[in-house]
């Protein structure tokens, strides 16, 4: 019964969040809600007795890449209000209405299915796949989720992968560097022909100034 | 066990829900930092069902593909942010729309 509670409890954070961050008008109210999500997701991690993913999550995402979203608002200076009806591009409010309709009709499709998978019910591909389904609703049987356990799957089975993590870091970090030199020198371009530091303020009632 | 008890098809349509609430507000905001955050809550979505199906089947991969996923979004944050403060400093009304001035 203390399962059900914290899930609900912990969904409903995750969920409340969710609509939270896609409905603010303000990018920091939608940053702090995006918080809320990730602490209700590091939540269930625990209650699926994943400890190290449940502070990794929130030393990463709460920790890092959040307050990583919130500086770049603050330096930015674009905590405003932002309009919500843009109707910029009608043709993508109909395939968000689609994705979003659809894709709940494929979810309450999935539901079904999945709940008679796991019931039992022999399924075709589960078998195949080497997958045996005993037991209706139980968890899995213990297993080590431990650090000492992902480090031996992450430095054995997926070391290549793991190597490969390292070069796409020292890619971003060199793509971030360069990104932010060129801006630099598109600013000292820019300033010089609007005549002062405030040329970013004036360029920002025509957003088309940034083609030049 | 009086009946009610968590399965793992909650977990699941917990993270398909937020996976559809991010990716329907991927496609309706027009600021590139929400856009962002959206994309963020999408994986988060992906993240839950890995750890869900994880338990269920008493495979730590599982764990291990969420440890990639988290690297894979620190990256994309990271380049992305970038993208947004070089193309929102010059402009700071600028959309998502207004990104096409990356082509230069």
């Amino acid at each position: 019964m203390v399962e059900v509670v914290v899930f609900a409890v912990a969904g409903a954070a995750c969920l409340v969040g969710a609509v939270g961050v896609v409905l603010s008008r303000n990018p920091v109210h939608a940053a702090l809600m995006l918080v809320m999500t990730l602490f209700g997701i590091a939540v269930l991690f625990v209650a699926l007795q994943a400890h190290f993913i449940a502070a990794v999550q929130v030393i990463v995402y709460a920790g890092a890449i959040v307050v990583l979203f919130l500086f770049v608002i603050m330096l930015l200076g674009v905590d405003r209000a932002a309009e919500l009806s843009l109707g910029a591009l009608p043709a993508q409010r109909w395939t968000a209405a689609a994705f979003g309709l659809g894709g709940a009709a494929v979810l309450v499709w999935l539901v079904a299915a999945v709940d008679r998978i796991f019931k039992g019910a022999h399924s075709y591909e589960l078998e195949r796949a080497g997958i045996v389904v005993t037991e209706a609703d139980a968890p899995a049987t213990s297993y080590a989720t431990d650090v000492s356990a992902i480090a031996r799957s992450l430095f054995s089975d997926y070391v290549y992968a793991f190597e490969l993590t390292s070069l796409l870091l020292i890619v971003a970090v060199i793509g971030t560097v360069i990104l932010a030199r060129r801006s630099y020198g598109a600013d000292g371009r820019r300033a010089g022909q609007h005549g002062g530091e405030s040329a970013p303020a004036e360029s920002g009632a025509t957003p088309q100034k940034a083609r030049q | 066990m009086s009946g009610l008890e968590v399965t793992t098809g909650w977990y699941l349509t917990l993270g398909a829900m937020l996976f559809l609430i991010g990716g329907t507000g991927l496609l309706v905001r027009r600021n590139p930092l929400i856009m962002l955050m959206c994309v963020e809550l999408m994986l988060n979505g992906v993240n839950l069902s890995f750890i869900a199906f994880a338990d269920r089947f008493g495979d730590v991969h599982g764990h291990t593909v969420v440890l990639f996923v988290l690297v894979v979004a620190a990256a994309e944050v990271v380049v992305g942010l970038g993208l947004v403060v070089a193309v929102l400093r010059a402009s700071p009304r600028a959309t998502a729309d207004d990104l096409s001035a990356l082509k230069g």
